[in-house]
């Protein structure tokens, strides 16, 4: 009996473990390795929807061009600066509101219910109410700032080279803070109240009880969370397309690859810029998980 | 070092009393242990004075002063977590010093202290390690350490050994009751472990649901529970108790009937009328049979233990009641033997109705030889 199948089984056994790795092994290659394949081949092609040509290999040459492209470098700073300000913000503002709620004030459950609504509204709903709410003429926020008399006439916030920026750094903040509070939220929780009793007989004053143990034990929690925001702000595209449409004073490299490849019709080139999208942001990721030294995976 | 004194101190979580008028002395250089069954108030005695809980009224006070709105800090105690609440991202040098950081105390003199209480504790070796790296023992100095480099004159301890090991627990006991001898300073601990009351305390505190029970040294309350409660939380296995009916008070000896039996007690308290109900009082440790008067129940055996140094006998009797009788040494019976329990009348207690304590103080009968021989020594 135990001869007999002994091959058999030693065989399945080594088949078995590739048999239920399969269906995410093929999920993952075709909707992630395939698409990212292609495009790494297509970033290397001269490959344009508009000129009729059959699309030809011209190796770096896309890279090249993009890397003299005035207009790829400024959608970059404007990633960066979109990214480095709306991050910083919504930190500040996320570990203000956790540490609010996760002290003892009255109606905190309701409280927490309430803040998670701009979170949950999708961007492009969000994005498209904002526009409303800062139109020139009919906005609420322009109709208001004039009835308190700080402006005379309304702003075409979304529109205007100084002001586009900023509006969407103000829409991003509000509609993703919620997300950073309730990580942060998760991670004061998690520091024993015992922890602040002790400070409190070693006459550690609240600002030293920040610094000193709220701080350094939110940290993990922490270092996570702006990971998260990070990489979600250094390939937004959603928020700026539908506030300020394809303003070059707006643009994201997510929307600068779009409009090659789509508007454009320019495919080779659309395709270099997506890879240095993917590039970036892995990039970012990487120099970050290695100066922060966080753990994503528990050992 | 300092005394302290509470003088109706009370604490209310809303509508919920949790401390109804606490009255307290604590001398300088005392060690006195606050014990009670979880519920009974102690822990919030404690945190009420480190300052950690307010209090609804009453005074607190230390060293003669009043210190009810003193912030812990400057209320000059220390006090011991039951977690220990050590900080997990800091060393052991820097948990012990940070308190000292913001009492503007020099480096050299922070250095100084923090290196003597590690070498009190043994703990020299470990000062650069996280608590995670340290056994449950360390961490647990690393909390007295920290305290006892604030050199506080009073120092609360909170259930410390309660997340130690058996081995390690008396260990440890061994050295707070060290330290206690070394600092001389006045230490409140609060356990719910009475073997830990009995052999720290220079006197305990019984609480039971937010109201002292009883103050005395240990010995007063193993042989002078003042009522009921106190009999039967402190001893271990507990105080038979056993209800009993009184049927005569003649030639100074009280007749009572317990489980359908007859006992006399010689008696000179107040006077008690034939039929009142009282409760008898017997340790498990004193049944064994003296020179003097003794008390004598019958039963039949239920089980018996045998722990080497000592037998349980779990004794039935003809009412349903249960009693437990310890020998020490081996004993021969087993269950379903007719036994009769022999105890010393000096060594039974007596309570009234309302539970209190109808003689004075009582006792064993190894207890006054055996003392006496070991001091003539």
């Amino acid at each position: 009996m135990m001869a007999e199948t002994a091959p058999q089984s030693s065989w399945v056994k080594r088949i078995e473990p590739w048999l239920l790795l399969a269906p995410m092994l093929i999920v993952l290659a075709t909707v992630t390795a395939w698409p990212l394949a292609r495009t790494a081949y297509l970033s290397f092609m001269h490959a344009s929807l508009d000129d009729g040509d059959l699309p030809r290999f011209i190796g770096f040459g896309n890279y090249l061009a993009l890397m003299k492209d005035g207009d790829w470098w400024h959608a970059v700073r404007n990633t960066a600066f979109f990214a480095v300000i709306s991050v910083t913000l919504e930190t500040l503002a996320g570990v203000a509101i956790a540490l609010l709620i996760d002290s003892q004030i009255k109606g905190r459950g309701a409280l927490r219910a309430v803040m998670l609504i701009p979170w949950a509204i999708p961007t492009v709903v969000s994005a498209q109410m904002w526009q409303w709410m800062l139109h020139d003429q009919y906005g609420v926020v322009n109709a208001l700032l004039i009835k308190l008399g700080f402006i005379s006439h309304g702003i075409a916030w979304t529109a205007g080279a100084g002001t586009a920026m900023a509006a969407i750094i103000a829409v991003d903040v509000w509609q993703t803070t919620p997300f950073m509070v309730l990580l942060i939220l998760a991670g004061l929780q998690i520091i024993p109240r015992d922890l602040y009793e002790a400070a409190k007989v070693d006459g550690a004053p609240g600002w030293a009880q920040f610094f000193y143990i709220t701080l350094p034990l939110l940290w993990p929690t922490l270092a996570v969370a702006i990971l998260f925001r990070l990489l979600d702000a250094v390939r937004m595209f959603d928020l700026a397309y539908v506030l300020s449409s394809k303003s070059r004073e707006t643009a994201t490299i997510s929307i600068y690859a779009r409009q090659q490849l789509v508007d454009f019709q320019d495919v080779g080139y659309g395709s270099a810029v997506a890879m240095l999208v993917f590039l970036m942001i892995s990039l970012v990721a990487a120099v970050y998980i290695q100066v922060t030294k966080i753990r994503l995976i528990s050992e | 070092m300092a005394d302290l004194s509470l003088s109706n101190v009370r604490k209310a979580f809303g509508a919920f009393n949790v401390l109804h008028g606490i009255d307290l002395k604590i001398e300088d250089g005392e060690f006195v242990v606050f014990v009670g069954p979880s519920g009974c108030g102690k822990s919030t005695l404690l945190r009420a004075i480190a300052g950690l809980e307010d209090i609804s009224g009453g005074d607190i006070r230390i060293g003669g002063e009043i210190v009810n709105h003193v912030p812990p800090a400057e209320r000059q105690i220390a006090m011991v977590f039951q977690s220990y609440a050590l900080y997990p991202h800091m060393d052991v040098y820097t948990n012990m010093a940070f308190g000292l950081k913001f009492a503007k105390i020099p480096k050299d003199e922070i250095d100084r202290r923090v290196r003597k209480a590690a070498s009190i504790l043994k703990l020299d070796a470990v000062l650069d390690r996280k608590p995670g790296a340290l056994s449950g023992g360390q961490r647990q100095r690393v909390a007295i350490g920290r305290a006892i480099v604030r050199q506080p004159k009073v120092f609360l301890f909170d259930e410390p050994l309660s997340n130690l090991d058996a081995a390690l627990r008396v260990n440890t006991r061994i050295e707070i009751a060290k330290l206690h001898r070394e600092l001389g300073a006045t230490m409140i601990y609060v356990t719910h472990d009475q073997v830990e009351a009995m052999t720290l305390a220079d006197k305990i505190v019984v609480l039971n649901a937010g109201r002292i029970e009883q103050v005395g040294t240990p010995l007063d309350l193993y042989h002078a529970p003042a009522n009921l409660f106190v009999a039967g939380f402190i001893g271990s296995p507990a105080m038979n108790l056993m209800e009993a009916r009184v049927i005569a008070l003649e030639n100074g000896h009280l007749k009572l009937s317990v489980g359908e039996q007859h006992i006399s007690l010689p008696y000179s308290g107040a006077p008690v009328a034939p039929g009142a109900t009282v409760t008898v009082g017997i340790r498990p440790e004193h049944w064994i049979p003296g020179d003097g008067p003794s008390v004598k129940i019958e039963g039949t055996v239920d089980l018996v233990e045998h722990l080497g140094e000592t037998s349980i006998v779990y004794l039935r009797l003809a009412d349903g009641q249960m009693i437990t009788v310890r020998y020490p040494g081996d004993i021969f019976c087993t269950a379903g033997d007719r036994f009769v329990a022999d105890a010393p009348a000096a060594a039974v207690h007596l309570f009234d109705a309302a539970g209190q304590a109808m003689l004075g103080r009582r006792s064993g009968p190894a207890y006054g030889i055996l003392g006496q021989e070991f001091r003539a020594r």
